[in-house]
């Protein structure tokens, strides 16, 4: 057994807690589903290697390359994994500066704080390991079983990437915090993160349109234009993609690098996290003053206080903002096709599909903040106001956020073709109001904080909503096209949102049951017939 | 056939169950310009009532008359004349004291004028002024409480329902709380609380009301309950706890 306050002893009490939030966040903290989850897990990891299988058919049996276009290839795949890592550790550095939770114990007990950090800066490492193995792990499984057993060296390069991410992540959060305060570093770390997370991709995107006049990354990558002006393939700059290909030598190189770099950092900053605790505890006790100016007491109807309450709790909450965001981000590339086309025909059927799919999600995650994550239920429940009345306006404030973010899109279409802005209004409405639905009838009670696992409180509805919103955007396209395939994607969107709303039926169903019981129950017994004559 | 107009809250043959019975057939009436205070072991089904009482939580059978309105029948009216306040007080913590006090105000229709100045009086009562402008995050307990009570009273609601507001609250803050409780009942309004500070039910509470297991097991002044146990001049924690002490010998 490992002595107390030892590494080891903090790494299983980290390792315990992980665990076990983890499988509460799976399960949405029903134990009753822990075999159904386990289930749904390998299926999903069987799936993915089916996808992985089908998008490499034409890489497999193949002999492995070191030309130009490989090593673009497997570098631009690292950078892509390593970008999405970065932003999971700058996130993850957040929390710990910022969530109070166990840490005031911690710090309060006469526990070495260093190795408590040291700790949770190795589980930040390892679960962007474990995430990165449950996304990439097919591909790479697939190489191996297809291709060559050299690939297994792309294993090793994913430990080496996290550590990389993790360590980069640390000193970008801490210099941050340096720099801009603990107060504004919440929030640019959180933005950061978001940006970080989606810019590879966006950034190949739009490196693709304007080269190519595209969105396929695929095509850039492997355009004479990159191939001609890359390093050397004998460079430095390939040895990570080396490595991941099997090159023994580089794996170890890179390999060594990533875990020296990850030593130092934690070496380095372990014993100084206590500190930016502290500091990031002092900002949460001081307030911020909301600076009113001159303006009077507002007060409107109970619909106008609703939708103004939760476009405030949007607007001033950082890290909803940088989540939102994160969707936003993918559509620059669309809208930058847009401005650089102003004039060709043709953009709609790429943009429209992302704008219509974006709306769908974008009004998932808003929606489930303003119905289910409701912090105050007691107070607007005990309001004079029918629960009708409380969904409409909240619904409202949704479709509010949506017009703006998306409005200015479909007004640039109608500089194109009416007929296209047309399409784009209807599916944006179409897309976010089905979106809204499968909240209202998938709804829960929960915090705002707990946004971060809302997909995991219903997968039915974070699948359905995920299928309706594609349905949506694909008849979108379809339809600026003039195919009929738009009306069998309609018909798809209105079956599947059909059959995610019959155990809600059910559900109104039996409560109205239960009501119509309770009125019989409280009604007054029916007087004894008058007696025969 | 609806209750008087005099009979603040009157609730008959409650019943609420939770896998068990929660509220057990409860029957109580409290009267208008009443402080009333509900005392009860942990359980006892204090915070269930007071939730039905809001319209938070549907009776599986019973009556709940609000001055003299059916709140199960017409929840809507009920709740305009009502006010509640959980033991968890739950704000925004992205609004301000005035902000939050704008939205309760909407909700209950209050018009902006009268809401302006209850929220001005309320915020200076409770000593918030200074803070009216913070957004509440950095809000301590007691603070948050405070700004959960002034939004319980911002429509000057007839019934008050307080479920242990004076959780958290240092002794000026608790002070602060019972002198505008104090002043409600007063102007007329009724307060129904829970607590389980026993000194403060001792001086405040015009009739206490003893629930275990879900039922009412005893009512009455402090004088009433002490002869009813026999206690002489025993403090109301001696007759709370010999009341509760019958009810599970009587079980």
């Amino acid at each position: 057994m490992s002595h107390a306050r030892s590494l080891a002893w903090f790494a299983r009490h980290e390792a315990r807690l992980s665990w076990r939030d983890t499988l509460s966040m799976m399960t949405a903290g029903r134990p009753d589903r822990e075999r159904r989850v386990i289930f749904w897990i390998l299926s999903f990891a069987l799936f993915l290697h089916g996808i992985a299988y089908l998008v490499l058919q034409r890489y497999v049996g193949q002999e492995i390359r070191l030309d130009a276009k490989t090593l673009i290839a497997v570098t631009a795949a690292i950078l892509l994994s390593g970008s999405a890592m970065l932003s999971q550790a700058m996130e993850s550095i957040t929390r710990i500066f910022y969530s109070r939770s166990d840490l005031e114990l911690i710090l309060s007990a006469p526990a070495r704080a260093d190795k408590l950090f040291a700790v949770r800066i190795g589980a930040m490492a390892f679960s962007a390991t474990l995430v990165s193995v449950f996304l990439i792990g097919p591909f790479i499984d697939i190489l191996i079983w297809r291709s060559s057993l050299r690939w297994i060296g792309a294993y090793g390069l994913l430990i080496a990437v996290s550590l990389v991410t993790t360590s980069i992540a640390i000193i970008l959060t801490v210099k941050l915090f340096q720099i801009i305060g603990p107060r504004r570093t919440r929030i640019v770390a959180q933005i950061i993160a978001a940006i970080v997370g989606g810019i590879f991709v966006i950034g190949l995107q739009i490196a693709a349109m304007f080269s190519g006049g595209t969105l396929s990354r695929m095509t850039f990558l492997e355009s004479d234009f990159v191939v001609n002006n890359v390093p050397d393939a004998t460079s430095l700059f390939w040895w990570p993609a080396r490595a991941a290909l099997g090159d023994w030598r580089c794996l170890v190189w890179v390999s060594g690098i990533a875990l020296l770099l990850f030593l130092a950092v934690t070496i380095r900053y372990a014993p100084r996290f206590a500190g930016y605790v502290f500091a990031a505890t002092a900002v949460s006790y001081k307030s911020r003053v909301q600076t009113a100016g001159s303006r009077g007491f507002r007060v409107g109807t109970p619909a106008a206080v609703l939708r103004r309450k939760e476009r405030l709790l949007i607007l001033r909450d950082s890290w909803l903002i940088s989540q939102s965001l994160m969707q936003l981000l993918y559509l620059v590339p669309p809208a930058l096709l847009l401005w650089r086309n102003y004039g060709k025909g043709g953009v709609a059927v790429v943009l429209l599909p992302v704008l219509i799919m974006s709306a769908g999600q974008l009004a998932g995650g808003l929606a489930w903040l303003t119905i289910s994550g409701e912090d105050a239920p007691d107070l607007v429940s005990s309001a004079p106001v029918t629960p009708r009345q409380l969904l409409r306006a909240k619904m409202e404030a949704v479709m509010q956020c949506i017009g703006l973010v998306f409005c200015p899109f479909i007004l640039a279409l109608t500089l194109f073709s009416g007929r296209q802005a047309l399409v784009a209004a209807v599916g944006i409405a179409a897309a976010a109001i089905s979106s809204i639905a499968i909240q209202l009838w998938f709804r829960t009670q929960a915090k705002r904080r707990q946004f971060r696992r809302r997909h995991t409180s219903s997968r039915i509805a974070t699948l359905a909503e995920t299928l309706v919103a594609i349905s949506w955007a694909g008849a979108g396209g379809a339809a600026v096209t003039g195919s009929p395939l738009s009306l069998l994607a309609v018909l798809s969107a209105l079956v599947l949102l059909y059959a995610v709303s019959i155990p809600f039926g059910a559900a109104s169903y039996a409560k109205v049951r239960r009501q119509r019981a309770l009125v019989a129950l409280r009604a007054p017994a029916p007087a004894a017939p008058p007696p025969a004559a | 056939m609806p209750s008087q107009p005099s009979s603040a809250l009157k609730i008959e043959g409650l019943r609420k169950q939770f896998g068990r019975p929660a509220v057990d057939g409860l029957s109580l009436d409290v009267r208008a310009g009443e402080f009333y205070l509900l005392l009860g072991p942990n359980g006892a089904g204090k915070t269930t009532t007071l939730r039905m009482v809001s319209g938070l939580l549907k009776p599986d059978a019973g009556a709940i008359h609000i001055f003299g309105i059916d709140a199960i029948a017409d929840p809507v009216a009920a709740k305009q004349i009502t006010g509640w306040l959980s033991d968890e007080p739950m704000i925004y913590d992205k609004l301000t004291p005035v902000e939050y006090l704008e939205f309760v105000a909407g909700l209950w229709g209050v018009e902006r004028d009268v809401a302006a100045a209850r929220s001005r009086d309320l915020l200076h009562w409770l000593k918030l002024d200074e803070h009216a402008q913070e957004r509440c995050e950095g809000f301590s307990r007691g603070m948050r409480q405070k700004v959960a009570l002034a939004g319980a009273l911002v429509h000057d609601p007839k019934l008050i329902i307080l479920d242990e507001p004076l959780t958290g609250l240092d002794a000026g803050s608790a002070r602060l709380v019972k002198d505008v409780l104090v002043g409600k009942v007063r102007a007329g309004n009724c307060v129904v609380m829970t607590t389980h500070i026993l000194e403060i039910a001792e001086r405040m509470a015009d009739r206490i009301g003893v629930i275990s297991n879900g039922r009412l097991v005893a009512e009455g002044t402090l004088a009433e309950l002490r002869d009813r146990t026999g206690s002489g001049q025993a403090s109301l924690e001696d007759v709370f706890l010999a009341i509760v002490e019958q009810d599970r010998a009587a079980e």
